[in-house]
């Protein structure tokens, strides 16, 4: 049987009388994605996928996959890629930006993988300044292992192993760790984002821009928080989920620069 | 028969230097291409990330000084995934740290070159010269089915030469290798000099590296995901059949005093260069007894025990730790004579006239057979 997850989208051409509005770029591989409906993943590799074209980049670029629902981030990144072992997407993106230090490299984690058990090799990529783009994804849930409390999960916020809830005095606070990274001086732009409205997605974009260019300018360590939903592991509908989101993890995750060229910003939220 | 080639083959030698193990092996490293060096300080092989640290990087490499062993073996795995000879160095609890990676790593198929610079276990054990990292180092030491492939050096020159070695073997089969010494050769100074070794004529092309797509071709991706059985069943047939390969051709052990030889003493390493001395004063006694010392502990020289011991009386085998390599003697000797185990732990370096003492037993009993039934045991109950 054909693996679902291998099958191609077809190409059409477009009729005549129609304009072209929606095309998938050469960066995207055109794999059926196998992320839930209402996932905030495809539409951070979509446009990911779209700066490295913009920038003409494919051909400089190697990325890193976690391990977490991005596990398979490498079946629709049509660019060179390493796939690392739990947590330590910042060790192996280090390893391949020193040894070519001419090619953009990007890691793209969760929050169970960068925050919690990579928590280390996150910090003291941060530390070094390696001059890297860490893309994080932050759900407040461990999606792929099926809904189990992540370092980010509110405080409240019902889990599979929070059934009544996050309680701090058992299982401590939410790690906000890019404000933490964001005060390290090897950080030269730290930014929080969403993807879940046009102009939320057009300002990652936008941030995603301005990070590899930065690494192209020799800048150093930029790190992209994407505050995110999970339909599933949240238990939600898409649209109830991200306005669960808006009303509780931006409240505690607000988004904003937080840092820009090397200095702290005040973040104000939204 | 024995085959022994360590060294690169010809051209003009370095002149001598009076050198520590860890040191020549760090100055072998330069010469032989190494490009990424990631290490975390550990006793007894600090003097490997020190010297890179400086010399090094004074001639092109680049050195990082890592946060822990977990960064440095991802490192690795990065850059050789960008496809450039990289290496790290530990000992024993740093090299534990690092199984993971190096199972991700035996799986994506990456060449690379690891040194465990053994020292006592288990846990954080001493900082003394010890061999109880046997089994990890060549039953894989990770999760699932993968084999480094493992060099045992036995001197300060050795340390350096079975860095070109190693290095040559991870790109001929793209798998990581691994140099299993000691705290005793990593510390100690002798003379050792440098073959001509120029790296471009050794280092192959690496179409899989991930150095950036061009158009025309597809994209590479380095990972040791393949989550339907069927494909994950393919790899791994994959991975056994280059094992199968690597045991065919790459054996390397050496023969000492083979002649007429009634008892076998086997040994690596340290332990192999003390019962060098102990045979041959065993020989001056008029015993007939040889040495054989396996340089490639995986693949392990099994045909050569199956070669021998249909002369042999016994065997003797010599290690630092509580028996280990016997294991792998036995399942070469296969029933056919007694198997002797020696073994001193704790970072203790058992003496020539120790094994001496050992061989004179095992001559006078006319077969070793100290226990009747083979059980190793008995003459490390003794020398407690």
């Amino acid at each position: 049987m054909e693996n679902p997850r291998e099958v191609e989208m077809k190409t059409v051409s477009c009729p005549e009388g129609l304009e072209v509005v929606w095309e998938k770029p050469d960066t995207l591989t055109g794999n059926r994605m196998h992320y839930c409906p209402g996932c905030a993943h495809g539409v951070l590799h979509r446009i990911l996928m779209e700066v490295i074209g913009e920038m003409d980049i494919q051909d400089k670029t190697v990325g890193v996959a976690p391990v977490g629902c991005s596990v398979f981030a490498y079946n629709y990144m049509n660019v060179d890629m390493q796939q690392a072992a739990h947590g330590r997407a910042a060790a192996v993106a280090t390893g391949i930006k020193r040894m070519l230090p001419d090619r953009f490299v990007f890691s793209y984690q969760g929050d169970g993988d960068l925050a919690a058990i990579g928590t280390a090799e996150t910090i003291h990529a941060a530390s070094r300044g390696e001059n890297i783009l860490v893309l994080f994804i932050n759900n407040g849930i461990y999606g792929m292992t099926g809904g189990q409390m992540a370092p980010t999960t509110l405080v409240g916020m019902k889990t599979s192993t929070t059934p009544e809830g996050r309680e701090i005095s058992t299982q401590g606070f939410p790690f906000n760790i890019t404000q933490l990274i964001a005060m390290l001086p090897g950080a030269y732009y730290v930014t929080r984002q969403s993807v879940h409205t046009p102009g939320a997605v057009r300002k990652t974009k936008k941030a995603i821009r301005k990070a590899l260019q930065h690494q192209k300018d020799g800048k150093g360590y930029c790190l992209i928080e994407v505050v995110s939903n999970c339909p599933s592991g949240w238990k939600m509908t898409p649209v109830v989920s991200n306005e669960w989101m808006e009303e509780n993890m931006f409240p505690h995750y607000p988004l904003g620069d937080m840092k820009v060229d090397g200095v702290l910003q005040q973040v104000k939220g939204n | 028969m024995s085959r022994t080639a360590i060294a690169p083959g010809g051209g003009k030698k370095s002149a001598l230097r009076l050198m520590k193990g860890n040191e020549a092996l760090a100055e072998a490293a330069i010469r032989a291409g190494c490009r990424g060096y990631f290490g975390y300080p550990i006793t007894p092989q600090s003097e490997i990330l020190e010297y890179l640290s400086d010399e090094g990087r004074k001639r092109g490499m680049t050195v990082i000084q890592v946060e822990s062993e977990l960064a440095a073996i991802n490192m690795v795995y990065g850059g050789a995934g960008a496809g450039a000879r990289v290496m790290t160095s530990s000992s024993s609890p740093g090299i534990s740290l690092m199984q993971e990676g190096l199972s991700y790593i035996a799986c994506a198929e990456l060449p690379c070159l690891v040194v465990n610079v053994n020292r006592g276990g288990p846990g954080l054990g001493t900082i003394q010269p010890a061999q109880g990292d046997y089994f990890q180092a060549t039953k894989g030491g990770g999760h699932g089915d993968y084999h480094l492939i493992v060099l045992a050096p036995a001197s300060v020159q050795e340390m350096a030469d079975m860095v070109y070695l190693g290095f040559d073997l991870a790109d001929t089969y793209r798998n990581p290798v691994l140099i299993l010494a000691d705290g005793a050769l990593g510390q100690m100074m002798e003379k050792v000099e440098f073959p001509e070794y120029h790296p471009a004529d050794h280092v192959p092309p690496k179409p899989w590296a991930t150095t950036g797509k061009p158009k025309e071709r597809e994209r590479n991706i380095l990972t040791s995901l393949h989550i339907q059985p069927e494909k994950m069943e393919k790899v791994n047939r994959s991975l056994q059949k280059k094992y199968g390969e690597i045991c065919a051709r790459e054996v390397r052990y050496q023969l000492v005093l083979p002649e007429e030889a009634e008892i076998l003493v086997v040994a690596y390493g340290l332990s192999a260069r003390i019962c060098h001395k102990a045979v041959e004063l065993a020989r001056a006694k008029g015993i007939k007894v040889a040495l054989l010392r396996p340089i490639t502990l995986y693949p392990f020289p099994y045909d050569v025990l199956r070669r021998m011991r249909t002369s042999l009386r016994g065997t003797l085998v010599v290690e630092m730790n509580a028996g280990q390599m016997v294991e792998d003697v036995r399942l070469g000797i296969e029933g056919a004579v007694p198997v002797n185990s020696f073994g001193r732990m704790g970072g203790i370096i058992p003496s020539p006239e120790e094994v001496l003492g050992q061989i004179v037993k095992m001559s006078h009993d006319g077969d070793g057979a100290r226990t009747g039934d083979g059980h190793h045991d008995s003459i490390l109950e003794e020398t407690r």
